[in-house]
């Protein structure tokens, strides 16, 4: 199937007093349509800067480059403000890391709801009214109708949330980029929030973006998945290899916090790898992951090598963890191909 | 909201209970007032005539309880000078410093409004700049020095607005610019700040990525939060105005309320002046009372529970 979104080389750097911050470097990945790819690293690996990006929205002092940023067909490097404004919220829609402060407070749910819709279809107020009320109760919104005349205040932020799924939803995306939909959110509702995700994903065949720190999570709904560390992508591939033969040390040592039930602590975080990211600021060289990983060489300092397995399987390392685990199995489709 | 609106009422009219306290207190903090009336020609037996024939030798708090029942009704007695009731004369003097408050206000909003938008919106840069020159210089001149040089460009050098006078729309033009320049560094100020903050707002980003094209953006969903404050100090500053009209309506002897008062302290017209303090106040206290409401108003988070 097509891509629906394909980048290649994406990079955001932002200048600072101190020298260039080089936040993301050079990533890349493809979406197709009906597919969930979840983007995982920690704090400040460049999650949030990356979907900023591809909206279009980097705050003004960020800087972004790429040899490949398409989106069905359309040059999103080249595009005019004009033709990002048409896509943006009709046909790439965002939700953001933060529901209790993303809405605004001086506007009904109903205003901003209609809103969405009225920027990109000339229909009649009261059509982009029965939609409103329509996705309200899609996402679980009771009394939808008597919410749309509420404001964000008196939503709690898991309602809030709920409405921004329902605003992304308006104009009918083709993809959705949820950035961290739901970690500003209580535990229970988190679960809620991201089963309702992924089954509007899959009843209206969007392409989706989620974002997240939450393993257990990608295991649950992701079909492609990709791991990000220190503005880079360090291992990219389908669900199901990523999880059974994860490649990267970094992604190996991720896997190993996953939380094993009735030994992870409630809310204990993941990820829980010793040591600490360094500086992204000035010229960044060999592996940004050698000051924490235990397999580091000499060569890690130089320039690291991207392998690729034929399936996809992408992971970037000096050391070829392939060469005597998947020989045999990636042998004969090699042949094929 | 009920109970907020209700709050800020009783405070209101707490404030002009001591403002009127005041204003009754000025009769006798300026000396005798049957001595006043009775005029300077006057001996002692024509003072205490006076004294009973005006009822100033009963208790003050019986004075002041008939002061303040006849002023509530619109009655604040005769004045000293004109022999007419204070109330008629003030009328109609009021209305020339109306106009001159609400066109006053209204340049202020229209000049700082869209200079604080476009120096929130581009920071540091040419206008951003302009816009700190011209707020800085606002709150340097007083304002019967900005009045002066008006006069000296306007009328003298270009003759092209009438220095005084209370005529035609031309007399008001200067004295809406002084008036309204006033106003207008805090209010372009306020504006800047607020819109600096909001721009920064993640909702501001929503909007964005809901495709709003940057004029919705800035107008109708940062500017809209951004302005709340804003029409609260721009309500205060309007109560302000009027009464600091005064001096402006000096400067070029436009014919209002503040010019009045000017006038009623030089003649010692003390039941006029009484009446114009007391009116004055009454103005800053009902802006204010209504730039709390109108802040409610503006909030939802203020509005609804
Ligand atoms: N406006 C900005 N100015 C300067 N630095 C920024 C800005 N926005 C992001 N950064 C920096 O860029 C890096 C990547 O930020 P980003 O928000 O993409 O991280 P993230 O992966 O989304 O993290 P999180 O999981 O905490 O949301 C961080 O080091 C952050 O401090
Ligand atoms: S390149 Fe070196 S430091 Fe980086 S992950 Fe591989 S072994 Fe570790
Ligand atoms: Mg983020």
């Amino acid at each position: 199937m097509e891509n629906i979104l394909s980048v290649r080389g994406l990079t955001v750097d932002i200048p600072l007093a101190s020298g260039t911050l080089h936040a993301v470097r050079g990533i890349d990945f493809d979406v197709k349509r009906g597919e969930t790819l979840c983007v995982v690293g920690e704090s400040g690996s460049g999650k949030s800067l990356t979907s900023l990006a591809i909206m279009g929205l980097l705050p003004k002092q960020a800087q972004r480059s790429a040899r490949v940023l398409d989106f069905e067909g359309v040059d999103l490097q080249t595009a005019s403000n004009r033709d990002m404004r048409k896509l943006r919220g009709d046909r790439i829609s965002m939700i953001f890391q933060e529901p209790m402060t993303s809405l605004n407070p001086a506007y009904t749910i109903g205003d901003q709801l209609i809103e969405a819709l009225l920027l990109h279809r000339k229909v009649p107020k009261s059509v982009a009214r029965e939609r409103a009320i329509e996705l309200l109760e899609k996402v679980g919104i009771t009394a939808a109708a008597n919410r749309m005349k509420q404001y964000p205040h008196q939503l709690s932020g898991g309602l809030r949330q709920r409405v921004m799924i329902a605003m992304a939803l308006m104009g009918e995306p083709d993809l959705i980029i949820a950035d961290e939909p739901t970690t500003a959110l209580d535990v229970t509702i988190q679960a809620q929030i991201l089963r309702l995700l992924k089954d509007l994903q899959r009843e209206l065949n969007m392409a989706m973006i989620l974002i997240t720190h939450d393993l257990g999570v990608v295991a649950r709904v992701a079909d492609k998945v990709a791991i990000m560390y220190a503005g880079e992508m360090v291992e990219a591939g389908s669900a199901a290899e990523v999880f059974t033969s994860p490649k990267h040390p970094y992604t190996r040592g991720l896997l190993n916090c996953i939380p094993v039930p009735g030994k992870t602590a409630v809310g204990e975080h993941l990820g829980s790898i010793p040591g600490i990211v360094p500086s992204l600021i000035g010229d960044v060289a060999g592996c940004a992951f050698r000051s924490r990983c235990d397999e580091a060489t000499a060569q890690c300092a130089s320039d690291i090598p991207v392998r690729i397995s034929p399936a996809g399987h992408l992971y970037r390392c000096v050391h070829d963890y392939d060469r005597s685990a998947s020989l045999s199995v990636n042998q004969p489709k090699s042949g094929e191909a | 909201m009920l109970v907020y609106t209700l709050k800020r009422l009783g405070l209101a009219l707490l404030v002009t209970f001591a403002v009127s306290v005041l204003s009754f207190a000025l009769l006798y903090l300026s000396g005798d007032p049957a001595a006043a009336i009775a005029g300077e020609t006057a001996n002692a037996d024509d003072i205490e005539a006076v004294r009973l024939h005006y009822g100033l030798d009963r208790p003050l708090v019986v004075q002041y309880g008939e002061w303040m029942f006849n002023a509530v009704r619109g009655d604040f007695g005769e004045s000293y000078y004109f022999k007419l009731p204070v109330s008629q004369l003030v009328a109609e003097r009021l209305s020339v410093t109306m106009l001159l408050g609400i066109c006053g206000i209204s340049f202020a909003l229209l000049t700082a409004v869209p200079l604080g938008v476009a120096a929130a919106v581009r920071p540091n840069s040419l206008v951003d700049r302009i816009a700190l020159f011209l707020s800085v210089m606002g709150q340097a001149m007083p304002s019967f020095w900005f009045g002066l040089v008006l006069i000296v460009l306007f009328s003298i050098k270009l003759r092209v607005l009438p220095p005084s006078g209370s005529d035609s729309w031309q007399n008001f033009v200067m004295p809406t610019i002084v008036l309204g320049y006033y106003a207008m560094p805090a209010i372009m100020r306020l504006t800047r700040a607020g819109m600096l903050d909001v721009l920064g707002a993640d909702y501001v980003r929503t909007a964005r990525a809901k495709g709003a094209g940057e004029f919705r953006v800035m107008f109708k969903h940062a500017l809209r939060n951004a302005i709340i404050p804003v029409v609260s100090l721009a309500a205060v500053q309007m109560g302000f105005m009027l009464g600091g009209s005064i001096v402006v309506e000096s400067i070029f002897a436009l014919h209002g309320a503040g010019y009045l008062a000017w006038e009623s302290i030089g003649r010692n017209d003390l039941p006029t002046v009484q009446a114009l303090i007391l009116v004055f106040s009454m103005f800053y206290i009902v802006f204010t009372f209504l730039s709390d409401l109108l802040n409610a108003w503006l909030d939802p988070r203020m509005r609804v529970g």
